[in-house]
């Protein structure tokens, strides 16, 4: 037995961490809030796919890597470290995972091959099903057509296919919607969409509870995002620590500095473990994937939110700064939290699932 | 990443299972009737002592990560206990074995594992807690002897222990860290005086011990003399693994939501309570991530910040779920004698005091954020004021 990543998987993260380092450096993050924005997430997408990213999870047959959770787990870690905009997440994960759970072959056939090479991009809307409807949202399907709204779509600005839930958690293909309103949030660097349908012509993929699947491995991701977020700032915090003066020594020789980092470190360590094997257990062990995805999720929201308040607080006064930027990843963990359900009502569903919620 | 069962593992774990099915008679409520019998059925069945050489009466397995967790696993599935612990068996042992002499390999270890001697550590004195180096107690020359004075303070289980594991100053005039002994002598020695120290749970789980000219031979210094420092870094490795064991962890988060399921206020079960059930499942969130933390730990070599870290998140951790016990049996939680209304013989009540201690002992939460700071994150040592 070994819980440690392999020597494959060491090497596609230290070539994902190697290229993003170069591709996404700040100067890059401050222009996806720009108008270009979209256009910077589409080269960067198109650099990514040389490494086969888009495909990551799409089956060799059909043109992808065939890769498991725990490298798309490790791939989400990479795009947080450097606060990466990137369609990653609906495009070579969710609406992949949607078409392979509940599509049928010709629909894999058909959008499969082009998703792995990058060419086309997919959105994924499936927020209320999961994290429940705000504002009377939710869409609702009768006769091959759906009518409603979806809030909080994912990477759904320019794309070319949608994965919607309706409101009974059934899954469904389109590529249009009667409207595409951008929801402008904290987190520049993954734009969120409300989607509008009107008699929106859809196909139905099977009924057979492939959203929960989907909403797992959301969560995982969304927890290994974080987890690369915070490594992020804990790194920039220590780093800073060992390089500001005060009281002529280094801020970083004061314990209570020193004691801050310390707890980031300890909190953040342990999650990484959980992360991993929840994403591990959502290939291996997919009895246990549902608890450990939800607790992934829950807890890196916490101690996320930990971290991204003490590093920013070990900067001081620049660490609130535009100029440090600091705040990309501080925003970026505190979308993560809220999407696809806070950490509370994660935590209900987690005492659900074993019996222990009515 | 490979967790898989094989089926030689899924064998295993049945032997491990039936195992204890056959032998549930032989405790209750998580404590062996027999503790000696119970520790010798589980060495000789590779339940305790597993790793450790025939030769010095453990079981003699290969380490084996994945097997050590199928255990585990069994035996807080079926409420059992474990081996014994204790400072002999956590911490000398393994000490031993790196470190001893043959002779004091076969000679302490054998009776160790059997529960037939308990040990003590003598290392915290008055002015030497944290400052571990400055230790004061000192053992000077007498032909083939040692002769010890002294004192030591916090010393659990002295006044049950049969022997103590010890650091001395044998050579005064050398730096701090360089005239520290680490040696072995009975706590029937003449000139040993053990006084307990009642702690806040009632009992005396520590006390102190005065040491007047105390003779040990020579020969019983463990990986040479003045190399004390050294060894005990060794001990102290261990026994921060021993405090954040994650597997004790997690057994008592299982019979935290056992509680929480069958206590009720007015007729309505605690964990039906979304406050206390949302509390509960943070403490679920984190027993987990100590868990593969902890198996990490074991096979992976990149997880040097991993393991700096298990002595400060565990004992919290401990803390957090006695706390939780305590406010889940609200008024009940402040019992204490027995008394007809007092839940599971007050164990909760005396883990919640006793593991604050923890968090001090076997290094302080301050000091262990030091050490993470310092050789995790590679960030400054504080600066000296004053020689010490
Ligand atoms: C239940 C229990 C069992 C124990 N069992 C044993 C035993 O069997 N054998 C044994 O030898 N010892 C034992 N100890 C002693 C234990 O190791 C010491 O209590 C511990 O190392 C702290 O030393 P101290 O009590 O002198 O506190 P001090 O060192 O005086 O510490 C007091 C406070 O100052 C802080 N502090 C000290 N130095 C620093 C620093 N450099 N940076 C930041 N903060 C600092 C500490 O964190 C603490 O909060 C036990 C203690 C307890 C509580």
């Amino acid at each position: 037995m070994r819980f440690a990543l392999s020597e494959d998987q060491t090497m596609l993260q230290d070539s994902l961490n190697r290229t993003l380092a170069d591709l996404v450096p700040l100067e890059r993050v401050r222009r996806f809030a720009d108008d270009e924005g979209p256009q910077q997430v589409s080269d960067i997408w198109m650099r990514l796919a040389e490494m086969g990213l888009p495909g990551l999870m799409i089956p060799e047959e059909q043109g992808g890597l065939g890769l498991g959770m725990l490298e798309a787990a490790l791939a989400s870690e990479a795009l947080g470290k450097v606060a990466a905009a990137a369609p990653f997440l609906g495009s070579a994960v969710l609406a992949p995972l949607a078409l392979k759970l509940a599509g049928t072959d010709e629909q894999r056939r058909r959008w499969l091959p082009k998703l792995a090479t990058g060419a086309v991009t997919a959105g994924v809307a499936i927020s209320e099903p999961i994290a429940g409807a705000r504002d009377g949202a939710g869409v609702t399907a009768a006769d091959g057509r759906l009518t409603g709204q979806a809030l909080f779509a994912l990477n759904a600005t320019g794309a070319d296919l949608l994965v919607v839930a309706d409101k009974n958690g059934g899954l469904h293909l389109t590529h249009i919607a009667e409207a595409a309103e951008p929801m402008p949030s904290i987190d520049v660097t993954r734009r969120l969409t409300a989607l509008t349908f009107k008699d929106t012509p859809a196909e139905a993929l099977a009924s057979n509870g492939a959203l929960d699947r989907l909403r797992d491995a959301a969560w995982i991701l969304l927890a290994a995002d974080t987890l690369g977020a915070a490594q992020a700032m804990l790194d920039k915090a220590v780093a800073y620590a060992k390089e500001r003066k005060q009281f002529g020594r280094t801020i970083g020789s004061f314990q209570a500095v020193k004691h801050l980092c310390a707890e980031m470190a300890a909190e953040l360590e342990p999650a990484r473990a959980l992360v991993w094997y929840a994403a591990y257990a959502f290939d291996h062990a997919p009895d246990e994937a549902p608890l450990m995805a939800a607790h992934a999720k829950a807890h890196t929201s916490e101690i996320g939110r930990f971290i991204a308040r003490t590093a920013t607080e070990v900067h001081g006064g620049i660490g609130m700064t535009d100029l440090l930027g600091l705040h990309f990843w501080f925003k970026r963990i505190g979308q993560n939290r809220q999407l696809l359900g806070g950490p509370e009502k994660v935590r209900e569903i987690a005492a659900r699932m074993q019996g222990l919620a009515a | 990443m490979d967790l898989t069962l094989t089926p030689e593992l899924a064998t295993f774990r049945e032997e491990v299972r039936a195992f204890l099915e056959a032998h549930g008679g032989e405790y209750e409520a998580g404590a062996p009737k027999d503790p000696k019998a119970w520790q010798r059925l589980l060495i000789d069945n590779g339940y305790a002592a597993r790793t450790i050489p025939r030769a010095y009466g453990g079981f003699g397995a290969a380490p084996d990560g994945l097997k050590t967790r199928i255990i585990a696993e069994a035996f807080i599935d079926a409420g059992a206990p474990r081996g014994m612990s204790g400072q002999g068996i956590s911490m000398l042992v393994p000490t031993l074995l790196e470190v001893g002499s043959e002779e004091q390999k076969t000679r302490w270890i054998p009776p160790t594992l059997s529960g037939d001697i308990i040990w003590c550590q003598g290392y915290s004195e008055p002015g030497a807690g944290s400052d571990l180096a400055n230790l004061q107690t000192k053992a000077v020359e007498d032909g083939e002897d040692f002769l010890i004075s002294g004192s030591k303070i916090w010393t659990s289980t002295a006044a049950q222990a049969q022997m103590m594991f010890c650091l001395v100053r044998t050579e005064p005039d050398k730096p701090k860290h360089e005239g520290i002994s680490y040696i072995l002598f009975p706590m029937d020695t003449p000139g040993i005086e053990v006084r307990p120290l009642k702690t806040m749970t009632g009992q005396a789980e520590f006390n102190e011990v005065f040491f007047t000219d105390v003779r040990v031979p020579k020969t019983n210094v463990v990986g040479g003399r003045g190399r004390g420092w050294q060894v005990a870094n060794t001990t102290l490795k261990h026994e921060r693994g021993m405090l954040g064991d994650p597997n004790a962890t997690e057994a008592r988060l299982k019979q935290l939501i056992e509680l929480m399921k069958s206590e009720t206020v007015d007729g309505q079960r605690i964990i039906d309570n979304p406050i206390f059930r949302d509390r509960l499942m943070q403490l679920q969130a984190r027993v987990l991530s100590m868990k593969f933390n902890g198996l990490r730990t074991m096979t992976d070599d990149t997880a040097g910040l991993a393991r700096l870290v298990v002595k400060l998140q565990g004992c919290e951790l401990n803390h957090q779920v006695a706390a939780l016990a305590i406010d889940a049996l609200g008024e009940l939680g402040i019992l204490y004698q027995d008394g007809p209304h007092l839940r599971a013989k007050g164990r909760w009540q005396w883990n919640y005091m006793f593991d604050l201690g923890l968090i001090i002992g076997g290094g302080t939460a301050q000091i262990q954020k030091n050490i993470i700071s310092e050789r995790g994150l590679g960030m400054p040592r504080e600066p000296k004021t004053v020689e010490a």
